[in-house]
């Protein structure tokens, strides 16, 4: 049980960062998230305000759940460039449905998501039945899709929601009360620590090298705080929002889905390696039309929170650049453009470096042509950092391609 | 063991003494036809050594097997019964195990995770980490693989042991028939002496052994039978303790009448 070995051991289950030699994992990101506070901070005080926080995080929300399909879109290697047009048109839909046509709010959203994911299952049936790219697939997707936006929202271009409808305040008024996002903190460590000492349990019967009782409470202890100070310091304001809430959860189970399941481990797979995957007796094509599928899903239910959080659908809904904006933040929180390595975490990570850059700049009354380069230089360091970790491993492991 | 070696001579062995049999597999790529109507049978504790010039059809062979090449024509017979091979899950559902000529790997995964890709055991609805590893680790052993663990990437191994990863992986289902494409061509001396140990430790537990190689050395150290390809057709099929270097030699490049003058006695 030396040390190396009883590190391998604990991040078994396909956690992707840390696990290579020389690979940087999370914390470059974190680094420019901590570099970016301070600095905004001293520039102007309200930047770490609990209130703007609040807000910061709120207007993550939709965002992050769009860059979360994208995480797994490029996770098997491939890309979707119409993720923003998608959320767009889903937008329409609900507000169109909802207010236009009459439908109950419920069965709009469900209407909204479900031609999401049945985008992505077109999207999927192409780039593996007829083997077509899907950067050029998706880039027609887009097309179609803001012309499908254009003409559901009609010749006003921009529908209102109702503010009392439960969507809009779901996105704009509903926060977690602050024993719930207690309650919700301990029920995650307690399930997290409980998980942990079975396995650990397991190991040591099964004779492996098993993570000593200090080390399980260590990570604990860390997950504790990384959950309690920002759920503590949010409460000290309005407090964690639901979107915010419905984000998070969408990630952790993503990560789960990811790390613990067959299907996560053929996603990694296929994007590591397809060739490989398919001789292995894995169902690639499976695979690609899920993330696909949930890669516009996702987006979809993105588009839906945005237009309740606006309480307004129109036409520049998911519009300019969100579309690269999603692709950076995925790539910015450290999910490889190459395929096989990344986490679903890093689109919260990602989120909110270009959250934290946007908010920071306009406390600044910085003009946007500023924010554009700051994320666009934020992102070439990502995609270097990316591109050198590779090399570097490619080499350190002394293998061809 | 002699006694499996006998029907070496003729196609004609009963088909349920066979793990595995090939019956008139044809495969074209275009105007290219890289299979002509070959049989191949393939005993328990038997390794047949399939040899053959650049191009003669033994990858395409190797993917006949493996399911990732349907063929334009012929069939598999296993267990007395004709199926037809579609794909890879398919094949190693039969048993029929393959080592690829690039390994197949996913560089990004660990040992574990590749032993165990595409037939993950599971536990409750989730991956069962640790009686993968477990089992990693005693498979692992038993080629005598050092790796540094179990957990490491398969990027950071070195050839050698990335070899025994791939051979580990075709031994877990426990295979009726082990394919090997050209295992030895990308290693050194000692590796070389490894993997040919492996597979002689494989026939013995029983298991028929497909060895897929233009090292004519390998094939002579391990193999109990020789099929030669020759443009995509059978060109001989030799006993391996019997037949001279010369013969096979002869079979594969297609000179008629041997160089030194040996008389082809044993070619059917």
């Amino acid at each position: 049980m030396s040390g190396t070995s009883l590190d391998l051991s604990w991040r078994h289950g396909g956690a992707p960062w840390g696990r290579w030699r020389g690979e940087p994992g999370p914390w470059p990101v974190i680094g420019a998230l901590v570099v970016l506070s301070l600095v905004f901070q001293a520039i102007n005080g309200n930047f770490l305000s609990a209130d703007n926080l609040v807000n910061l995080t709120l207007q993550s929300a939709s965002l992050g759940i769009i860059t979360l399909g994208v995480v797994l879109v490029l996770l098997v290697g491939q890309i979707d460039l119409s993720v923003g047009a998608v959320s767009g048109l889903a937008a329409a839909v609900v507000a169109v449905g909802f207010v236009q046509q009459g439908w109950p709010l419920w069965v709009a959203v469900l209407a909204a998501v479900l031609l999401g994911a049945g985008i992505g299952g077109v999207y999927g049936l192409l780039t593996t039945r007829l083997g077509l790219p899907s950067f050029v697939v998706t880039l027609a997707g887009l097309l179609v899709a803001v012309g499908m936006q254009v003409r559901v929202l009609g010749s006003t271009g921009s529908v209102n929601l109702p503010y009392e409808s439960w969507l809009v305040r779901f996105a704009q008024q509903t926060f977690l009360h602050p024993v719930a996002s207690y309650a919700v903190v301990a029920l995650v460590l307690g399930t997290y620590v409980g998980s942990r000492l079975l396995e650990r349990r397991r190991r040591v019967e099964a004779e492996l090298s098993a993570a000593s009782l200090a080390t399980v409470a260590g990570r604990a202890a860390v997950l504790a705080v990384v959950l309690l100070v920002p759920t503590w310091y949010l409460n000290t304001d309005r407090g964690v929002g639901a979107m915010v809430a419905l984000f998070v959860g969408l990630v952790a189970v993503a990560d789960l889905l990811l790390r613990r399941t067959a299907w996560g481990r053929s996603v990694r797979a296929v994007g590591s390696n397809v060739d490989s995957a398919r001789r292995a007796g894995i169902a690639v094509r499976r695979v690609y039309v899920t993330c696909f599928m949930a890669c516009t899903a996702l987006a979809a239910l993105g588009g839906v929170l945005s237009a309740g959080r606006l309480a307004a659908a129109n036409q520049g809904t998911g519009g300019s650049d969100l579309n690269l904006t999603a692709i950076a933040a995925a790539v910015i929180g450290g999910t490889s453009l190459f395929g096989g390595r990344g986490s679903a975490w890093s689109a919260v990570l990602g989120v909110l470096v270009i959250q934290a850059i946007s908010s920071g700049l306009t406390l600044l009354n910085v003009d946007s042509s500023v924010r554009y380069v700051v994320t666009g230089v934020v992102l070439a360091l990502a995609v270097t950092i990316d591109a050198v970790s590779r090399r570097r491993s490619e080499a350190g492991g002394g293998t061809r391609r | 063991m002699t006694a499996e070696t006998d029907h070496g001579l003729g196609p004609s062995s009963p088909p349920s003494t066979t793990v595995l049999s090939l019956r008139g597999v044809s495969h074209s790529f275009g105007a290219v036809r890289a299979l002509v109507d070959v049989d191949l049978d393939v005993h328990p504790r038997e390794v047949v050594a399939v040899v053959g010039d650049n191009g003669a059809g033994k990858s395409t062979l190797v993917g006949v097997m493996a399911g990732t090449i349907v063929p334009d024509a012929g069939e598999l017979v296993v267990d007395g019964q004709e199926l037809g091979l579609t794909s890879p899950g398919l094949a190693r559902q039969l048993g029929i195990a393959t080592v690829f000529q690039d390994l197949a790997l996913c560089d990004d995964l660990d040992v574990v995770e590749n032993l165990y890709l595409g037939q993950e055991l599971r536990r409750g609805g989730v991956l069962d980490e640790v009686a993968m590893e477990r089992e990693a680790w005693r498979v692992m052993s038993r080629l005598g693989a050092r790796v540094p663990s179990v957990r490491a990437p398969v990027a950071t191994l070195s050839g050698g042991q990335r070899q025994t990863v791939a051979i580990a992986r075709a031994l877990l289902g426990v295979p009726r028939v082990l394919v090997l494409d050209e295992p030895t061509a990308a290693l050194g001396v000692t590796q070389t002496a490894e993997v040919l140990t492996t597979i002689e430790r494989v026939r013995d537990s029983g298991h028929g052994v497909v060895l897929v190689s233009h090292n004519m050395a390998d094939v002579q150290a391990v193999a109990d039978r020789v099929v030669v390809l020759r443009r995509g057709r059978l060109n001989g099929d030799f006993d391996a303790e019997r037949a001279s270097y010369e013969d096979i030699i002869a079979a594969i490049t297609g000179v008629s009448p041997p160089r030194r003058r040996r008389a082809p006695g044993e070619d059917a």
